[in-house]
């Protein structure tokens, strides 16, 4: 059953970037885009199973600290070899300073 | 340790993968967030005015050596043209790769395609083989990029200074990589979805250096050989040489990359070939840092590394020993000491890794 779970606060990550989130047992990556808006993907990446936490947020893009993969986290696009699987995303909301994710 | 078994599809990778050896998670230095988000900030800049110097030099030196061409003073204009050819091709070969010299993706794409060919890499298979590299590194049976294997081969590796062993191995796979796609090995870690781009990529060298052949063949001169094809082999000393110190006689079967990496401080000429990749240790630790950055890197984690060699020479008075001991012992290598600054990271898994065997034997 889906619920929506407090992730954080809105200035617990800085613009153009992300935070890892752990919840029963998963992983989870919330960024914050360069435009003010919040997203949320899966922790790990889909080529091996890395932190994207530790990465570079370019504009859309999260790049794996691993092997440089990259993904669109807005929709969890594989862009960039060596990563060929997207990547999940989750629903997001802010309610005042908080951000939200839907996990299932 | 009984003999290695390099094969990707030998017993030792797949005990790599039942000891956790292989996709394991690997030691890193704590830097803060905000630090390493300056150092990975991606610039067009340094890498657009590197690639300028780059093919310019590469233009005007070929343009002497054509201008002077049946006379000696064609010598050094070829000398300086094949190791940018044959040498800083690999550097711009692996940066670009990484996706990390440019900011702007086709300017990583442009250069990556120029350089895999000039260093006889098929672009679309080395892209794969090099994410294993970063993964297992020097993890038996898991790294295709294993440069120095044991015991060392030094027939192979002083071949190696002249490119031989790698044209040797390069042009049949070229045409069999055109006929038939990827290689058994090489679809263990090229994914089936860029088989048919191996292909088509092998289709389009094979198309290039026949033609450059034919132009050699019809104008009865090696002159076109001159420009593409042989400056991989009379250009490739600069980047054996640098890439030898990469990891040679340190661990292997290690999960710490400041046990099995070296880092040496260069000549800027050097530096400019090779890319800053004689920062070998911070690059493998941190590979999202661009070129240009790793010498901020070093400083900011250097206080957690090995003490770096001081010059390719001292690297080189090293390292050769060591191999040369390799050859009778092949479980030698050398160990590296951490500063007293430095945090330890899973030394027992790391001796288990290495069997029952003693730590590295003192040097001679
Ligand atoms: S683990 Fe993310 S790109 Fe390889």
């Amino acid at each position: 059953m889906p619920q929506w779970i407090r992730a954080c606060a809105t200035d617990d990550i800085d613009e153009e970037d992300l935070i890892r989130f752990d919840h029963g047992g998963a992983t989870y990556a919330i960024y914050h885009s360069p435009e003010g808006d919040f997203f949320a993907t899966a922790g790990l990446c889909t080529h091996e199973n890395i932190h994207l936490c530790d990465g570079l947020v370019m504009g859309h893009l999260i790049e794996c600290p691993k092997h440089n993969g990259q993904f669109d986290y807005r929709t969890g696009e594989a862009k960039r070899a060596p990563v060929c699987v997207n990547l999940r995303t989750y629903p997001v909301r802010v309610d005042g300073t908080d951000v939200y994710i839907e996990v299932p | 340790m009984s003999k290695r078994d390099y094969s990707l599809l030998g017993p030792d990778g797949a005990r790599a993968v039942e000891t956790g050896l292989a996709a394991a998670e690997w030691y890193h230095t704590d830097v803060p967030r905000k630090v390493m988000k300056e150092l990975m900030q991606r610039s067009d800049q340094p890498a657009i005015r590197d690639t300028m110097i780059l093919y310019g030099c590469m233009i005007a030196f070929a343009a002497g050596g054509i201008a002077f061409w049946g006379t000696w003073w064609c010598v050094p204009f070829w000398a300086a043209y094949g190791v940018l050819y044959g040498s800083a091709s690999d550097s711009r070969w692996h940066e670009c790769g990484h996706g990390t010299a440019f900011r702007t993706a086709w300017m990583n794409n442009a250069v990556y395609e120029i350089a895999s060919f000039m260093i006889m890499r098929n672009s679309a298979t080395w892209r794969w083989s090099h994410a294993r590299h970063h993964t297992d590194t020097y993890i038996v049976g898991r790294d295709p990029e294993i440069a120095i294997m044991r015991p060392p081969a030094f027939v192979r590796l002083i071949g190696a200074f002249f490119g031989i062993p790698d044209v040797i191995d390069f042009f049949p796979r070229m045409i069999r990589n055109a006929l038939s796609g990827p290689t058994a090995e090489e679809r263990t870690f090229v994914p089936q979805s860029e088989w048919a781009k191996v292909q088509r990529v092998a289709i389009v060298y094979t198309a290039i250096y026949a033609a450059t052949a034919a132009t050699a063949v019809a104008t009865g001169s090696i002159l076109p050989l001159m420009v593409i094809g042989l400056p991989r082999m009379y250009g490739a000393w600069h980047h054996i040489m640098t890439g030898l110190l990469q990891h040679g006689g340190l661990a292997d079967n290690v999960i710490d990359h400041r046990l099995n990496s070296r880092t040496v401080y260069m000549n800027p000429i050097s530096r400019f070939i090779y890319w800053n990749m004689n920062y070998h240790v911070e690059h493998h630790m941190f590979p999202m840092v661009p070129y240009h950055a790793l010498p901020r890197l070093h400083e900011v984690i250097k206080h957690d590394l090995p003490a770096p060699n001081r010059s390719i020479a001292s690297a080189f008075a090293e390292m050769w020993p060591a191999l040369r001991r390799q050859l009778a012992y092949e479980d030698y290598f050398l160990k590296r000491d951490l500063p007293p600054t430095a945090k330890p990271y899973r030394e027992d898994f790391h001796r288990a890794a290495l069997g029952d065997l003693p730590d590295a034997l003192p040097a001679e």
